[in-house]
């Protein structure tokens, strides 16, 4: 039931994608993307969707979680796409009627960017599909760590998540029951227009801050009692240990980036 | 018996800053007590009377206005010693959801010992020995969410014990959990005390609090009654007077005692007053 939700989109497995160091998956999708973003031709794209077509296949997700991944995005693709498609005007013309007209360079470009945006998402999701949120922000505070000189509160974000992961599914048990609370009591959150609705959330919403209130009081309190201080001289349960295989990645990535470059040079299509 | 906890005329006020002027309520009006090694203490007291004040002064929570306490020699007014004494001294409330911080139950059990900084090998082995003894190891992997309130309290309790303190405070550990839960609960903590934990429950259970060595009744913020379950609980009627009860049992003798049937006055366990009651009923 509620209490089965799962937080963000980790898709728990364990494949050779799962199993790389956090970090070092935070480090390839960069890379993946600065790959992405040199290609100038089809080519060049064309080794980044073999990169993801193998990642992808290794990582064991199903196909329909990573296709849900690109939904929300559709419409900015479908805008750009027909940005590019009747406004470039490069190229042999294709179609000419009236004032609108298409071109092969219109039409090319409308796929190329359609398929580079499309690549940006399944790498970022495919991070995240293998990565639990708490590894992640695990691995994140570790990578923004050396910026701490600058004073930038690399720990002090990594808790906060930390925290907010714990209590996302207390408080939306705390939700339900305060839901069903007020329906009980005559609470009518199903019907009306939006406004109606919207007014019908305050009972929920308030009772719902004060007890977070509540409760991170008490978590503060109880934190203090086991010693905690902030970030300074803190040790950690579970090192990250980087394994032959991150290496491994991180070599065929960058030779898939020197592809990229090569093709760039003398092979621009 | 080795004094570990003195708390010397200690009297504490919390400050209301948004009243206009500010008000003062004062909370401890000069409590003295001290806790001895090992002792399993119960401390009893109606809503209000200072009890989870008093716990939050053992361990530098909140300091005292007047008067000192003393934890294991070491004052808690002594800043240096603050991690010192927070160590020694863990503490676990009541809401057990308010109190795990981390997503995985192995990785909560192990925030008290890498805030101290503690080597990673050191607390995977401590936080395995912590939920050994509290039966929870195979769920070390496990999100706390998906427990029950008695295996959270549990988790809890392994946080603090992972920090391996000589002195477990509990503010009524037991207040939110269900008979099982309870149960779980006054187990562990009489295993614990058993291996030589010094253990201080606040409770509102009269039943647990007859499983301690020593019951310390609260009433407005000074020491009613101090001593063993036995002796308090049969005080029925001063217990009553401040707004407390006596075990079932113990309510059960005193009536038969009303009514004429001979029977000790100060029966605090069931398995002793079906005893008697057999001896009595073998004798007629
Ligand atoms: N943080 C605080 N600020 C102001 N007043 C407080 C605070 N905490 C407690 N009090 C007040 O101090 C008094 C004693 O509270 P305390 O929590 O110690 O009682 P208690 O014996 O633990 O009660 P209960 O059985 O309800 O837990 C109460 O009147 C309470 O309103
Ligand atoms: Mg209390």
């Amino acid at each position: 039931m509620i209490k089965d939700i799962t937080i963000g989109q980790y898709f728990p497995g364990k494949s050779a994608v799962h199993r790389l160091d956090p970090r070092m998956k935070l480090l390839l999708t960069v890379l993946y993307i600065v790959m992405l973003f040199i290609a100038k031709g089809f080519l060049g794209l064309a080794v980044g969707i073999i990169y993801m077509l193998a990642a992808f296949l290794m990582s064991g997700i199903p196909i329909r979680m990573m296709l849900k991944s690109v939904k929300p995005i559709l419409p900015i693709i479908v805008f750009t796409g027909f940005l590019n498609l009747f406004f470039i005007t490069t190229g042999d013309p294709l179609v000419e009627w009236h004032f609108i007209k298409i071109t092969t360079g219109g039409l090319k470009t409308m796929v190329f960017m359609a398929s580079r945006i499309i690549l940006l998402i399944f790498g970022t999701s495919l991070l995240t599909y293998t990565t639990s949120p708490i590894t992640l922000t695990d691995a994140i505070e570790r990578v923004m760590s050396p910026l701490k000189v600058i004073k930038f509160p690399a720990h002090e974000i990594a808790m906060m998540m930390t925290i907010a992961l714990r209590f996302i599914p207390t408080l939306i048990e705390e939700t339900d029951k305060i839901m069903s609370a007020q329906k009980a009591r005559g609470a009518d959150m199903e019907s009306g227009n939006v406004i109606k609705r919207a007014k019908a959330l305050i009972p929920i919403l308030i009772p719902l801050f004060v007890s977070a209130f509540r409760r991170a009081e008490e978590l503060a309190l109880a934190m203090e009692c086991r010693c905690y201080h902030g970030g300074e001289g803190r040790t950690r349960l579970k090192q990250l240990k980087t394994a032959p295989r991150d290496y491994v990645a991180l070599a065929v990535t960058v030779l898939f980036i020197v592809a990229v470059i090569l093709l760039n040079r003398f092979l621009p299509i | 018996m080795e004094k570990f906890i003195e708390i010397k005329d200690v009297s504490f006020s919390y400050i209301n800053d948004y009243d206009d002027p500010p008000t003062k309520n004062t909370v401890l009006k000069g409590v003295t007590l001290d806790i001895n090694k090992g002792e399993f203490v119960a401390v009893l007291g109606h809503n209000g009377s200072g009890k989870s004040t008093l716990a939050k002064l053992l361990n530098s929570i909140n300091l005292p206005e007047s008067g000192d306490v003393f934890v294991d020699g070491m004052n808690t007014r002594d800043e240096d010693k603050l991690y010192d004494i927070r160590r020694t001294v863990g503490m676990v409330f009541q809401n057990p959801d308010n109190q795990i911080v981390a997503t995985v139950v192995e990785e909560d059990v192990a925030f008290a010992l890498e805030n101290i900084g503690v080597e990673p090998s050191e607390i995977r082995k401590r936080v395995d020995w912590a939920l050994k003894k509290v039966g929870m190891y195979e769920y070390r992997e496990h999100a706390p969410h998906k427990l029950s309130g008695g295996q959270k309290q549990r988790i809890a309790i392994a946080g603090v014990l992972a920090m391996q303190p000589k002195c477990i405070v509990m503010d009524e550990p037991t207040a939110m959990l269900d008979p099982i839960g309870r149960r779980e609960i006054m187990q562990t903590i009489t295993e614990l005390n058993s291996e030589g934990v010094t253990v201080v429950l606040i409770t509102h259970y009269m039943e647990e609090a007859a499983r301690a060595g020593r019951v310390v009744v609260m009433d407005d913020g000074k020491i009613l009654l101090d001593g063993a379950p036995k002796k308090v609980f049969s005080q029925a009627e001063l217990l009553k007077s401040v707004g407390l009860d006596v075990p079932d049992v113990t309510d059960l003798t005193h009536g038969l005692i009303r009514a004429g049937i001979d029977l000790p006055d100060d029966i605090i366990s069931e398995d002793e007053c079906v005893e008697r009651l057999y001896q009595l009923l073998k004798k007629e």
